[in-house]
């Protein structure tokens, strides 16, 4: 009987990883494809669309643009994000709670609804698409993801420290430079990364917002227009290595960090 | 926690106040355009309920909700029962020091490209891809399926994400659960399948709760999903959105469809969270 069950256990789950990898292993596989079609049979391997990709100059400067909306639309988000949790933490404000609600709200509305709200105001106080446009969008979405994320880790431990700060003459910017920052830098840094492969993904939003200049997912969204395409594969499995490296980096540098 | 007391009571409101801007700004400040919009017409002056009963009256609008609401009803339940099954093995039949690298294995195209994801289960579904080869050449059948733009192919791509989400949110919850609790409802007589019944399964409800609750969010506002592996057979409410701005430019029927599409998130939310309360009472 614990046997069967071990067994079944077994076959269970490989038929979950075989369904969970399935598409990312077609996609890669055939993006070492030397014909044109994306389709059995394999015919490479050959790195011919990897070469394509990479002298596509389109491509390569929406991945400039994307990872520029990305870094700097998550300092934005991290440094609101942090400011403001930090005032929330420490001082006693007059309707805290409310506030703290407002800022988290976004939250809960999908990407597709404030992309909406962003464009038709935008569209109405003529503001033109661009990817300034998008960053702001994205700062929308991950500052209350940062804000919940910092906020939830400023225990009342740390306080004593920067009352010890304090009592030592520091000024408050000090404190707030010197003491709280790098105790909060695991929280931070969290935020920071979150927000990046968010906004390294984000679609639709991105996809309303800007329109000569764009980022990586819209112009492979472009790119499917032409339909089954061994260059959408290459593309795919790049970004796809891209955001690999970062959730390792992420692995890596904050979770081994935990138990200090 | 009110900690400095000092004179600069400016201090707290400069440092939360520009969080609270961005905020107003940039997410509220919209919302209401939408709205406003959303009460005006396409061409023409004065305010107008016409986008709304619109939608009340169009049977092809009403069918893009309904559409939408069955999709994400299959999709959440088929993503629980596939990912419950798999986070139970994960959590207990897969040795501790696995455990981790099990999980980050089964979340890894979790995190690739959205877009890349709906456009890989493209290849895998094409007329000519990877499965319709597999079944012609084994001969089950005979001729090639019509996988691709269906409303099967939209919820194998939506299933393959959620399976992933759940997973980690079900998994998290199993190894919260203490084992003293295994161990008392074996020392009372129950078997491994009461102990499940009675004890494991109502102590994970609240986390598949949440979970159920954030797949029906993500699920019924997405674009991309849809519009790749669905195409235009049938609509979703996302798809009928895009389509007033792309091809129309119609800014007031869309904030309507948006506004109401953004109610009925809010009506699942609202009938989720008394769930949650009488749940755990």
């Amino acid at each position: 009987m614990r046997a069967a069950v071990r067994f079944a256990a077994w076959v269970y789950a490989i038929a979950v990883y075989g369904f969970i990898f399935l598409p990312v292993v077609v996609l890669v596989l055939f993006s070492l494809q030397a014909t044109s079609f994306p389709i059995p049979p394999f015919t490479g391997p050959s790195l011919r669309w990897y070469q394509a990709v990479l002298s596509d100059a389109r491509l390569t400067s929406a991945l400039v643009n994307s990872l520029l909306v990305a870094v700097l639309s998550s300092l934005a988000s991290v440094t609101l994000g942090f400011l403001s949790a930090w005032g929330f933490a420490r001082f006693v404000l007059p309707g805290s709670a409310i506030l703290r609600g407002l800022i988290t709200l976004p939250l809960t509305v999908s990407y597709l609804i404030i992309g909406m709200g962003l464009l038709v105001l935008f569209n109405w106080a003529g503001v033109p698409k661009s990817l300034l446009a998008a960053g702001i969008g994205h700062v929308v979405i991950n500052l209350p993801l940062c804000f919940a994320i910092i906020y939830s880790q400023m225990g009342d431990h740390q306080i004593n420290i920067e009352r010890a700060a304090r009592d030592l003459g520091a000024a408050e910017w000090k404190v707030l430079l010197m003491i709280t920052v790098p105790v909060m830098a695991p929280a931070i840094f969290a935020g920071f990364f979150l927000s990046m492969t968010f906004s390294w993904d984000e679609f639709v939003i991105s996809f309303l917002l800007t329109r000569f200049e764009t980022t990586l997912p819209v112009e492979i969204w472009n790119l499917l227009r032409s339909g089954l395409n061994p260059k959408t594969n290459a593309v795919g499995s790049l970004v796809f290595a891209v955001s690999i490296v970062l959730v390792v980096f992420f692995e890596l540098t904050l979770l081994r960090r935990k138990p200090a | 926690m009110a900690s400095a007391g000092n004179n600069s009571s400016a201090l707290p409101w400069a440092l939360v106040t520009p969080a609270l801007a961005w905020t107003l700004l940039f997410f509220v400040l919209p919302f209401i355009a939408m709205g406003f919009s959303s009460l005006t017409a396409h061409e023409g002056r004065g305010f107008t309920l016409a986008n709304y009963s619109q939608f009340f009256t169009d049977p092809s609008y009403w069918r893009a909700m309904v559409n939408s609401l069955e999709v994400t009803a299959i999709v959440t339940v088929i993503s629980i029962l596939l990912a419950y099954p798999f986070a139970w093995i994960l959590a207990e039949q897969v040795p501790e020091r696995w455990q981790r690298l099990a999980l980050m294995l089964a979340v890894l195209p979790f995190w690739t490209s959205y877009v890349v994801r709906s456009y890989s289960w493209l290849l895998v579904l094409a007329q000519n891809g990877v499965i319709n080869r597999a079944l012609t050449g084994i001969g089950l059948v005979g001729e090639p399926l019509q996988l691709a733009n269906t409303r099967f192919a939209t919820v194998t791509g939506f299933v393959h994400f959620f399976v992933m989400l759940l997973t980690l949110t079900i998994f998290a919850n199993l190894k919260q659960l203490s084992p003293s609790y295994r161990k008392a409802a074996a020392d009372l007589g129950a078997g491994p399948v009461r102990t499940f019944v009675h004890v494991v399964l109502p102590l994970t409800l609240p986390g598949i709760m949440v979970g159920t609750f954030l797949t029906f969010v993500l699920c019924i506002g997405d674009y991309i999903t849809p519009q790749i592996l669905g195409g235009n057979n049938e609509l979703l409410m996302p798809q009928l959105v895009m389509m007033q701005i792309g091809r129309r430019g119609d800014f007031p029927l869309a904030s309507a469809l948006s506004i109401i599409l953004m109610a009925v998130v809010t009506i699942a939310y609202l009938a989720c969270a008394r769930w949650l309360k009488i749940e755990r009472a």
